[in-house]
């Protein structure tokens, strides 16, 4: 009999790791997954294309439950198949309806939550996050009456979701902490070409703005954000978009050892050898994750010792970030500021709306910030991957790989 | 509209007839060579080729200026009119003097010459041909008793052996230089030597070339009149018929070849080579210029060239003689009237009280100047000191051309009455003026010149004058008119003057005099202007003219012998020392022109030489810590200059090169006669530009850069900086002392300092490589745009500068303006080879790779590179 292994997430970096695994080993283990969704596999990232109407569901779907048949796979999905228990004594799983799956090796990828603004008035109704296909349904429901939408968040997903809001015609208004735009991942001359090409499409933007409540509409729905300074904005709806938080409940209710996620080596083990775990619910040399190139890495890793070749080890890498946003090309990667010792490379054109930042330290690229013209950002991240010396390239490196 | 008209060219001595096509509604013209011009059967040079990018309006004057005002002619003639006046009387004659140019026509610089010694009284008319070729005219004078250049250009096709000694004719006479390239490719038996410290241009041609040290020349001709007497190669029955003084020359020319040798720093084999050669043919011409003018005993080296030729009776048959190459259109036609301030006029002196008599007779003069004025350095000198009161500078820029150049600057500064004719607005002198007189320019000019073969040529005027230029001859008649001398200056036409002039150089000349044009005494209107090409004397003679002179062995001193001159060598005035230890040599450029005043408009003649350089020999440039392509300072005990360094073996170890040709209004620092030592030819006058002990040493800017821009930009803070015009833009050549903390807001602030619009702005900076660029474009259209680095990293500049040229640039241009390099797949021309078809060096090096080519008439049929003017050449050949 084969060796069993359960996975816990049906998201991508659990099914990732399937792919990879059924790629390199395809008949090592008797497979069972648990997925909390009522779905095959999709793609997250894509969420934001479902919002804003350049997508369907359909288009996002990357295995279908045909897949899992297929692939000799047992899926159960669905809310009543949600995990609630690890029992690591006897090695098995058991599900909120009980279906319980032994297992050899198990692999946790139970990905994270949104993280809720802790203010007065964050459980009322109309205050959503944007991580599933429940939250873009809930959105798409609110923009079909045309209201008012609060985005607090001016990262990635936020805008990502005032965006899509925009565009299905709401009147939406980022909040956001900071004064600049993406502040992880844009300088502020980047943030601000965003900002205003942002504010050309409609939206709204309260910067370095601090949220003291959300008020209650008497009936238990969200009428209103309130700032610290007392001033109020009125919403329909509140998106929550100030981060997520590795979703590592089960593990540690297993007594698997966490800290701000599931601690795993670099080849993806617990501190249960017989139990892996990647994505965004695991802590790797003391960082997190949130973008989807490091979850795919891992897959490879993780599923290269489950299949007991047990040579790969997991290193984290820059990770390039796109805004996806039609129609604005932005790209970021690595240390896009500097220290004193860096040195940068700056070039722009405003009228064709382009900035470019190339930060070097020792005559290697350490980081870049591209906007309005992102051709090569896969070229910069490959020199910045590689820790190639770039002084040969150094006069034409911002102009682009055509150059060389 | 399109009419045809035979003119000459405004440049070299070589007077090339121009077939001009005129759209007189567009204002342009299309230049050619005139195919029936004696002086170059249709072909012309890069310069007079691109004649017709010169003819534009910008930055002419156009008005009368008086104290900075424009003003009426009026107004403007009788302020110098009684300006002068007064002087005059307050004073004496020679406190107001004239300095003119070998530019001007002859009739303008008949009148002028006449109002200043004929009606004024002072011989204070002195020319910038002073400069020039007065040491011919000494040299001349003494052996023949008349400034007479035997021969013509004609001889260069029946000559057997051609010396070119001091003249880098390759690039300063061009069409004549390709005529005797010609000669030569046509009969290979034709040797020629090129005698020059530089290793130039002219030497792509030479069987030998002897790199003689600075100013030594004498030695070399007193050398080798020592070995023909040897030799047995002297002509005794010549030199006992038709001379006189060959015992003492030939004593004074005591030297072995080795001696020789020795004190020219030249091999024993070459100099034996060269003298064997002299000595072995027959036809032999010796053609010189500024190599051996320009110096302290320049006039001894005629002499001593003369020597060698009256020794083997090689003169005045076709094939032989010396032959001074004049550098300027008309410095023959002004040596004809008088234009230096010890001649008279019309070949006649002060020295002769006939010739004062006859001169006075003829124009009905009481008060004409009985004694030399003062020659350029000397005059300068007096206007320094307070004694020349009020100057009228006529078509040149001495505060560029003068040597100690800095210290006319300041004569001129000091002056109480400076007036300044000339066609350009801004030049260095017009800056100093008081009056600016607006002069037409070459396009609007008529009247004659003189070339090198004693060619007189029409100059007609191409279009109608530009504002209110007036003829230089209208404008001096009209202030002698003022001045009280209204009868004597009557003319209303060039021809009135022309007939005048033509008069007196017949008026009581029965054959005393060489210069006698008396057959155009009485010349109609009609015949003036349909006047073809003559040389003279032409009289009842010669109604034809005359090709050469002395072939009857009569010449014009008191004697009717020709005279050896017992020359005794002399080193250049001023040696070098320790605090000076180089020798600074000056000169010409290809494509430039005197100060740069017309050439400079010229888009492709800017892009030969863009910036003033200084050549330097290898091992100096290591001693002196320099390298190609980087700047440096040299000194002078006069004054200095900040140049780019070209690092050539070209040039002799010990010796510098610089261009004469950059002024204040091209350059910051560029005008080499800051540098020249004032010292000069006791006989001629002439100054020893070629001459001067200098120092240089590495000039190290924090930063380099350039720039370009639509419209002329002020960059009085910025220590090195070159302006380059081409058509649609300026450029700078950059380099400074300290950069700006906030490096692009000051390059974006020099560019335009209103436009704060962000819109406009391409920005591009590597603080790391210390590399900062902006540019400017307006609707796909690019303004202005500025390269700086802190390392000398920066890219070439054609293809940016070939943006400008456009309405527009396309996106993919726009992409990659600020690297400076075409987009990906778009071919860089390389540098300019070819001025005339604008053939750039990486165009040839790849068709040269590509086809296979062999020769430079492979790549000119290929490329049309090489096949106008030829000037370019050697540097064709140099890329095979």
């Amino acid at each position: 009999m084969k060796p069993r292994l359960v996975v816990i997430g049906n998201g991508m970096a659990g099914m990732r790791t399937i792919e990879e695994l059924l790629t390199g080993a395809p008949d090592r283990y008797t497979i069972t997954v648990f997925g909390a969704e009522p779905h095959g596999n999709y793609n997250r990232i894509m969420l934001s294309a479902v919002l804003s109407g350049d997508k369907t569901l359909e288009d996002i779907v990357i295995n279908n439950r045909q897949w899992y048949v297929d692939n000799g796979i047992r899926l159960f999905a669905g809310e009543d198949k949600a995990v609630m228990r690890i029992d690591r004594k006897n090695r098995t799983v058991i599900a909120r309806d009980g279906t319980l799956a032994a297992y050899d090796r198990l692999l946790i990828a139970t990905g994270s939550k949104a993280v809720i603004p802790g203010v007065p008035g964050n459980t009322l109704e109309g205050v959503i996050s944007f991580r599933d296909i429940v939250d873009v349904n809930k959105m798409l429901e609110y923009a079909a009456r045309g209201q008012k939408a609060v985005v607090l968040g001016g990262g990635l997903l936020g805008l990502e979701a005032a965006n899509g809001l925009v565009q299905r015609g709401m009147e939406v208004t980022v909040i956001h902490n900071h004064n600049i735009l993406l502040n992880r991942q844009l300088d502020q001359h980047a943030a601000k070409m965003l900002q205003t090409e942002l504010e050309q499409r409609g939206i709204k933007f309260q910067m370095a703005a601090k949220l003291k409540a959300l008020q209650d509409d008497g009936n238990g729905h969200i009428c209103a954000v309130r700032f610290e300074d007392d001033s109020e904005l009125a919403c329909d709806l509140f998106i929550a978009a100030i981060g997520v938080r590795p979703n590592m409940a089960l593990a540690e209710a297993a007594g698997l050892y966490c800290e701000r996620g599931i601690i795993v080596n670099d080849t993806l083990q617990t501190y249960d050898p017989g139990i892996y775990a990647v994505g965004e619910c695991i802590q790797h040399r003391g960082q997190t994750f949130g973008l989807v190139a490091p979850l795919f890495e891992q897959a490879k890793v993780c599923a290269n010792h489950l299949s007991e070749h047990g040579v790969a080890e997991y290193v984290t890498l820059p990770t390039a970030t796109k805004l996806k946003v039609t129609g604005i090309n932005l790209f970021s990667v690595g240390d896009f500021q500097g220290d004193a010792s860096a040195e940068t490379i700056q070039f722009t054109d405003a009228a064709l709306g382009i900035y470019k930042k190339l930060v070097i330290k020792a005559n290697r690229l350490i980081g870049a910030v591209l906007y309005g013209d992102t051709a090569d950002g896969a070229w910069y991240q490959e020199l910045l991957e590689k820790q190639e010396n770039v002084s040969a390239l150094r006069a034409v490196l911002i102009f682009g790989k055509a150059y060389v | 509209m399109f009419k045809t008209i035979q003119t000459t060219c405004p440049y070299c001595g070589v007077g090339c007839g121009i077939s001009a096509q005129v759209d007189a509604l567009q204002h342009s013209v299309e230049i050619k060579g005139d195919k029936l011009h004696p002086a170059n059967f249709g072909r012309l040079c890069s310069k007079g080729s691109a004649l017709g990018d010169t003819v534009k309006l910008k930055g002419r004057l156009l008005q009368p200026i008086v104290h900075g005002q424009t003003s009426s002619w009026t107004a403007a003639l009788d302020l110098v009119a009684n300006t002068f006046k007064r002087t005059i009387d307050a004073y004496e004659p020679d406190s107001v003097a004239i300095y003119g140019s070998g530019q001007l026509l002859t009739e303008d610089y008949y009148v002028a010459n006449k109002l200043m010694k004929g009606f004024i009284g002072s011989g204070n008319m002195d020319t910038n041909s002073r400069l020039c070729m007065s040491s011919s005219v000494s040299g001349h004078k003494r052996a023949f008793g008349s400034d007479t250049v035997p021969g013509c250009y004609e001889d260069f096709e029946h000559a057997e052996l051609i010396v070119l000694i001091g003249s880098n004719a390759a690039w300063c006479h061009p069409v004549s230089f390709q005529r005797i390239r010609a000669a030569k490719e046509r009969n290979p038996a034709l040797k020629i030597i090129v005698i020059d410290p530089r290793k130039t241009a002219s030497c792509d041609i030479a069987d030998l070339h002897l790199p003689i040290a600075s100013g030594r020349d004498a030695f070399l001709f007193n050398g080798l009149l020592q070995h023909l007497n040897q030799q047995g190669a002297v002509n005794s029955a010549y030199i006992e018929a038709h001379t006189e003084g060959f015992m003492d020359a030939l004593q004074a020319a005591n030297f072995t070849i080795a001696q020789v040798a020795g004190q020219c720093h030249l091999e024993i084999a070459a100099v034996r080579q060269f003298y064997d050669w002299f000595a072995s043919v027959d036809k032999v011409m010796s053609l010189y210029s500024q190599g051996i003018n320009q110096s302290s005993s320049g006039t001894d080296k005629v002499n001593a060239i003369i020597n060698c030729h009256l020794a083997t009776g090689r003169i005045g048959k076709p094939g032989m003689g010396p032959f001074s190459l004049t550098g300027q259109p008309n410095a023959m036609g002004g040596r004809e009237v008088g234009g230096l301030a010890n001649q008279l006029a019309a070949h006649m002196d002060f020295f002769n009280a006939d010739d004062i008599d006859r001169v006075a007779r003829f124009w009905g003069s009481q008060s004409i100047a009985r004694k030399p004025g003062l020659a350029a350095v000397d005059l300068f000198d007096a206007i320094y000191a307070g004694k020349v009161k009020a100057v009228w500078i006529m078509g040149t820029n001495p505060v560029v051309s003068m040597p100690n150049a800095d210290k006319v600057k300041h004569a001129l500064q000091r002056c109480e009455f400076v007036v300044v004719s000339d066609c350009i607005s801004n030049t260095d002198t017009t800056a100093l003026a008081h009056v600016l007189l607006p002069a037409q320019g070459w396009s609007e000019k008529d009247g004659t010149v003189t070339n090198s073969e004693r060619c007189i040529s029409r100059q007609r005027a191409l279009f109608t004058p530009a504002g209110d230029a007036q003829p230089d001859w209208w404008v001096i008649t009209q202030v002698a008119q003022r001045m009280g001398f209204a009868q004597a200056f009557a003319y209303e036409s060039p021809v009135d003057i022309f007939r005048e002039h033509a008069a007196l150089s017949g008026f009581e000349n029965a054959g005393q005099r060489d210069f006698d044009i008396s057959a155009f005494a009485t010349i109609t209107a009609h015949a003036y202007e349909k006047l073809q090409p003559t040389q003279w004397p032409v009289n009842q003679n010669h109604p034809e003219g005359t090709k050469r002179l002395f072939a009857n062995g009569q010449f014009f001193t008191a004697s009717g012998k020709a005279q050896f001159i017992a020359v005794k060598p002399c080193l250049p005035v001023n040696s070098l020392d320790a605090a000076y230890p180089l020798v600074l040599n000056t000169g010409r450029l290809r494509d430039q022109w005197h100060t740069m005043t017309r050439t400079a408009l010229a888009t492709k003649l800017n892009q030969h030489r863009p910036e003033p350089f200084v050549e330097i020999h290898p091992r100096d440039a290591e001693q002196f810590g320099l390298s190609h392509n980087g700047l440096a300072r040299i000194t002078s005990q006069w004054g200095q200059m900040l140049v780019r360094v070209r690092v050539t073996d070209s040039q002799k170890p010990g010796n510098l090169f610089v261009p004469m040709h950059w002024t204040e209004q091209y350059a910051s620092q560029g005008r080499m006669g800051a540098l020249v030592n004032p010292v000069f030819d006791p006989y001629s006058k002439q100054p020893e530009s070629k001459h001067t002990p200098v120092n240089i040493k590495a000039y190290r800017p924090a930063w380099t850069g350039f720039m370009f821009s639509r419209s002329e930009l002020n960059l009085n803070n910025i220590e090195y900086w070159v302006k380059i015009n081409s058509n649609s833009v300026y450029r700078y050549e950059l380099a400074g002392d300290t950069l700006p903390p906030d490096c692009l807001v000051w390059a974006k602030n020099l560019l335009h300092p209103t436009d704060q619009d962000d819109i406009h702005w391409q920005e591009y900076q590597d603080n790391g490589q210390g590399q900062y660029r902006v540019a400017r474009i307006i609707n796909q259209r690019l303004e202005s745009l500025l390269f700086i680095s802190t390392q000398r990293l920066l890219p070439e500049r054609n293809w940016l500068s070939s943006l400008f040229a456009q309405p527009e640039i396309t996106p993919a241009e726009r992409k990659s303006l600020l690297l400076g390099l075409p987009p990906a797949g778009v071919p860089d021309v390389g540098a300019i080879i070819c001025a005339c078809f604008n053939v750039g060096a990486k165009t040839i090096s790849a068709a040269i790779k590509e086809r296979s080519l062999k020769t430079h008439q492979e790549v000119g049929q290929c490329l049309k590179a090489g096949t106008n003017c030829g000037s370019c050449i050697p540097e064709i050949k140099a890329l095979l």
